[in-house]
This record gives structure tokens, C-alpha cells and sequence, in this order.
């Protein structure tokens, strides 16, 4: 069964920077979730600054904004999903992820499955 | 819901339609002790006594059923449906043709053939049950199951659902909702009564957390040794929020709903059963019995909330007090205390008291030490001062009450607002006493809990 961490920062001070893992815990990480034989897919995302929202109004009207910027204290940072057995050993894995640390939080979500 | 002829004989299956009916029996007063294993209940019943047979087995029978085959079949939709459907196949059968010689085997096996007929006529249903089955197959090799001996210790299934029903991805309520009905068997329009909420709403909160399990697809599972430390907590809590609320609910015309505590003490019992290497699940049966034996000197004639130095200490059950006594001997020895321990410990000193001035309150408040240090919360330091107080005069407890006056938790929680104006009392200091109780009135849930201050206040 294939689950998304939603990784989610934690608060982000005024320099811009939450006291964060290393680079080395998110490369441990990630190497633990490919021998595990468990990696889909997952990106990190580019800093908030970057974003950009569309939407179509009903009269397909396209409408580009700048944002959305951090209006809540928790941000997407990156996502990762990976095929495990059951939510438990999602939950496992949420645990170890580095984002979950320092004020983070990861959501697990299960990626829905319309074959079955 | 033993003893709760509320519910006795309105929850009959002879009639359909509703989704609920047939899935609640009679509850049959049964004992808690009932009911151990599938085949050793009712066995030499004879046929002039189907009746009250079926009303004692199925109480205890459905969880067992239920756990089996979740565990057989991996879907607790499917096993709940073919439940049902055995026990309204028993109470068609049992009457006419007597209750077979292994009551539980037949419920069993009859479940059984029903979901395998039900995945036969239902291919898509049983792809994707096959499916599950393998990934749970998996699941064992990628993480390794829990040592053997442990499992073998495992009377029975329920275990699994217990753990499965109080996961910690349920909402705390849906946890407590889905242990009373899958695990003490009460039917969805119970489970509504317990929780003061109509049937419809429960019946959907229960459909949301089932939906839950099944999606995100929550295991049943017993977790490992290394896990169980994190999670048996959760379990007992659920159990133990069921006795609280029984023993002194937070809102309603009464102060006590017996039938609920009735309902924790046998959750208490079978967890007891399931994991007896575990101190705490004998702390927390401890703890339950310890404080239910009080039940009938809790409560004066017109339902008044009656304090502990005031209740007649004859009418205590004598039985359960000593069944908490041993279990609490049992909780504390062999390593470092629980919580639920620590507690029992402190209700067993009340429960052997004569009276209150001959209860041991310097051990009692040497026990809430260790409590604080297990739980530190505002709750547990309100009843070390009321202790104190009992050992070391009204003033020493109210210097510590007062020093807990700028605690969130206890701004909305009336024993604190009473055991400061009790104390006030026992200064002098009426006025100040009287302004507390006001506070406490403003707060109380219930209605003899009111009625109880305004008697303080002289109403």
C-alpha cells in the first residue's frame, strides 16, 4: 500500500532558517528508505519565495499569483511516498524521517488506489 | 451492560431493516467472568433453557468471535456482518432445536461458512481481502512477527482488536466508541446511550473510524515487545476513560452510570487475561475493582454525591476489595510501579481504612508522590494537598492548593474549587469558603453535584 509523508517544516524564524536536521540525517534517511526497498518517489521542494499560485475562475479566467506565503507556521517542504504493508510501519517510517523533529511534522496520507 | 434491562429485549432481530438489528442480544446480565473461552460457555445447557442461554452466552461470545475472524478473514466489516449473522442464525435455531453441545464452535463455524459464502458470490470483495491477506503476509517477513513465546501466552484473539480498536491514528473518542462495541459487544444505539449522543451520530462516528481502519488501513496487529511500552498505554486509557465516566459522569441528571463502570471492569478483566505479564493491566483491574467497590455507598437516596468520610463503609463490596487488594500486590511487585498501580495502591489504603482519620494518609501522600513524578499533573498535586491536609492539618493542604491557583487545567475542574472551600471550612473561614463553592456550583456537571453544594452553601 503506497502512503505520502507530506514533510512539513517546522516554524521558520525571522532569518528564515528553523533550527533543522543536518544534511546528513536526510541523506541517512534516504539512504535507509531505498535499501529498505520501499522508495517511490519524493522530491524536496525550492524555498516558499519561489511559489507561484493559478487559479481559473468559471469563466476561464486565468489568475498568477505570487505566494502563498507562510501563513501558517507549518510548510510543505517535500514529499516522499513509499510502499509499505500497512499504516503502522508508515507511521515507522514517518517517525524516523528527520522532518518530523524540531517543531516539524510529517502527515501521512495513503495515495488512493482506484483499481482495486 | 450487565444488569441494564434498559436495553433488554428491544434490540431482538426478528425484525429488519435497521442496520443495528440483530447485532445487539439481550444483554444478559452476564458475569464477567463468564465467557472465557468459545466452546466452555453454556455447554451442558439443555434445550428447555435455550433462552436464558443465549442471553448469557453472546455477550461475552460476540468480541471472541469478532477478534477470530478479523484475524481469519483480515476485514472487520466483513466479520462484524457474518457475526451478526450467526447469532440471528442462533437465537432461529437454538430455541427449537436446543443450544448445540459447543455453543461457541457452532457460532464459529457458522460465521465462517457465511463469509465464505459472502466472498464467493463476491468476487471483488475477495480479490481485494486477497490482496490484504498477502500484503499482511509481507508484513511479517519485512518486520518480523513478536517472539513466539508471547504469542503463546495469547489466549485468544481479542488482543489484536483491542490494540487495532485504540489506535493511536483513531480520534480518542471513535477509540473508546469502537472498543465498547467491538470489544464489550454493546450494540451502536448502546454505544450512543453511553456517550450521550443520538443513535444516528454514533452510528456515523463509528462508520468514519471503521472507514479509517479499512482505508488507511490500520493493522490488527499485537505490536512487538519493543512497542508495546509506546502503546499499551493507549489501550488502558480507553478502558480507564470508560470507568471514569461511569463512575462520575461529566453531565447527565445522575452521578454515576454504573452500567458503564461495569463495562470498564470487564474490558479490565479480559486485557488482564490477555496480557498478564504486563503489572499495569493488573494496576489498572485493580485500581477499578478498588474504586467500584464504593459504588453503592457513593451516592445517597435521591443520588447525592456522598464524600468519602461520610459513606457508610459497611455497605463497600467486600469481595471486590479483596480481588483489588491481590491484584495491586501484583502490580507492584517485580519492578518499577505504573501509574495505574501506584493508584490502586492508594485506593487499597482507603478501601482497608476503618474510618478516615484511621486511614494511613502519610503513605497515601508518600504514594501520590510517586504518582507525581509518574504523571506529573495539576489533577494528581489537588488530591497529594487534600492529603496532606488529612496528615498534616487544613492549612498545610490549603497553602498547596493555593499554590496551584494559576494552573490552566484546574480553572474548569470543580474538585479543586471544593476541596479549597472544604478546607476553608475546617479554618474558619466561611466567607472565603463560601466564594469557592460559588465557583464550584458555576462549574459542576451534574445535577447532584449541584444539588450538593447549595447544601454547603446553606441553599
Amino acid at each position: 500500500m503506497k502512503y505520502m509523508l507530506l514533510i512539513h517544516s517546522g516554524a521558520v524564524d525571522e532569518q528564515g532558517g528553523a533550527p533543522q536536521c543536518t544534511v546528513e540525517d536526510w541523506m541517512a534517511y534516504d539512504k535507509a528508505v531505498r535499501d529498505a526497498g520501499i522508495h517511490v518517489s519524493g522530491e524536496s521542494l525550492a524555498d516558499l519565495v519561489t511559489a507561484t499560485t493559478v487559479r481559473v475562475s468559471p469563466t476561464g479566467e486565468r489568475t498568477v499569483t505570487d505566494g502563498p506565503f507562510a501563513e501558517t507556521r507549518e510548510l510543505l517542504g517535500g514529499f516522499l511516498v513509499i510502499d509499505v504493508p500497512d499504516l503502522d510501519a508508515a507511521l515507522d517510517w514517518a517517525a524516523r524521517c528527520p522532518g518530523s523533529r524540531d517543531g516539524g511534522a510529517v502527515v501521512v496520507r495513503p495515495v488512493a488506489d482506484f483499481g482495486a | 451492560m450487565a444488569g441494564g434491562d434498559a436495553s433488554a429485549g428491544e434490540n431482538r432481530p426478528a425484525v429488519g431493516g435497521d442496520a443495528s438489528a440483530g447485532e445487539g442480544l439481550p444483554a444478559a446480565g452476564a458475569d464477567a467472568s463468564a465467557g472465557e473461552g468459545l466452546p466452555a460457555v453454556g455447554g451442558d445447557a439443555s434445550a428447555g433453557d435455550a433462552g436464558v442461554a443465549v442471553e448469557a452466552v453472546f455477550r461475552e461470545e460476540r468480541g471472541l468471535l469478532l477478534a477470530s475472524l478479523v484475524r481469519r478473514f483480515g476485514d472487520l466489516d466483513l466479520a462484524e456482518e457474518v457475526t451478526s449473522e450467526a447469532i440471528e442464525a442462533a437465537l432461529r435455531h437454538w430455541p427449537a432445536e436446543g443450544v448445540p453441545a459447543r455453543p461457541g464452535a457452532w457460532l464459529l463455524t457458522t460465521a465462517r461458512r457465511k463469509a465464505v459464502d459472502r466472498l464467493r458470490r463476491d468476487q471483488a470483495y475477495a480479490a481485494r481481502l486477497a490482496v490484504l491477506r498477502a500484503d499482511a503476509e509481507r508484513a511479517e517477513t519485512v518486520a518480523p512477527a513478536p517472539d513466539a513465546a508471547r504469542i503463546a501466552e495469547l489466549p485468544d484473539d481479542r488482543l489484536q482488536l483491542f490494540f487495532t480498536c485504540t489506535h493511536p491514528a483513531l480520534a480518542a473518542e471513535d477509540r473508546t466508541a469502537l472498543t465498547l462495541r467491538c470489544l464489550a459487544g454493546l450494540t451502536t444505539p448502546e454505544v450512543a446511550r453511553a456517550f450521550l449522543v443520538p443513535t444516528a451520530t454514533m452510528a456515523q462516528r463509528i462508520v468514519r473510524a471503521k472507514r479509517k481502519i479499512r482505508e488507511a488501513r490500520i493493522p490488527f496487529r499485537v505490536p512487538g515487545p519493543d512497542e508495546l511500552p509506546e502503546r499499551l498505554p493507549g489501550v488502558l486509557q480507553v478502558v480507564y476513560s470508560v470507568f471514569t465516566e461511569g463512575y462520575a459522569a461529566s453531565s447527565g441528571p445522575r452521578l454515576q452510570r454504573l452500567d458503564l463502570a461495569e463495562e470498564a471492569v470487564r474490558l479490565a478483566r479480559i486485557l488482564r487475561r490477555l496480557l498478564p505479564a504486563e503489572r499495569e493491566t493488573a494496576g489498572l483491574l485493580a485500581l477499578l475493582l478498588l474504586v467500584h467497590a464504593r459504588r453503592d455507598a457513593r451516592t445517597g437516596p435521591d443520588g447525592e454525591p456522598v464524600l468519602l468520610e461520610e459513606q457508610d463503609r459497611e455497605r463497600w463490596d467486600r469481595t471486590m476489595i479483596e480481588e483489588g487488594r491481590d491484584l495491586v500486590v501484583q502490580a507492584l511487585t517485580g519492578g518499577p510501579a505504573g501509574p495505574y498501580g501506584v493508584q490502586a495502591a492508594i485506593a487499597a489504603l482507603h478501601d482497608e481504612a476503618a474510618d478516615v482519620e484511621s486511614t494511613d494518609w502519610a503513605q497515601i501522600v508518600a504514594l501520590y508522590d510517586v504518582l507525581l513524578t509518574l504523571t506529573p499533573s495539576p489533577v494528581v498535586a489537588v488530591n497529594r494537598a487534600v492529603a496532606v491536609a488529612m496528615r498534616d492539618g487544613p492549612g498545610a493542604g490549603l497553602a498547596l492548593l493555593d499554590a496551584l491557583a494559576e494552573e490552566p487545567r484546574l480553572r474548569a475542574y470543580p474538585p479543586y474549587a471544593v476541596a479549597r472551600g472544604d478546607l476553608l471550612t475546617r479554618l474558619g473561614r466561611a466567607g472565603e469558603a463560601a466564594v469557592a463553592y460559588r465557583e464550584a456550583l458555576e462549574l459542576a456537571g451534574t445535577e447532584p453535584e449541584r444539588a450538593a453544594l447549595r447544601r454547603k452553601l446553606g441553599e
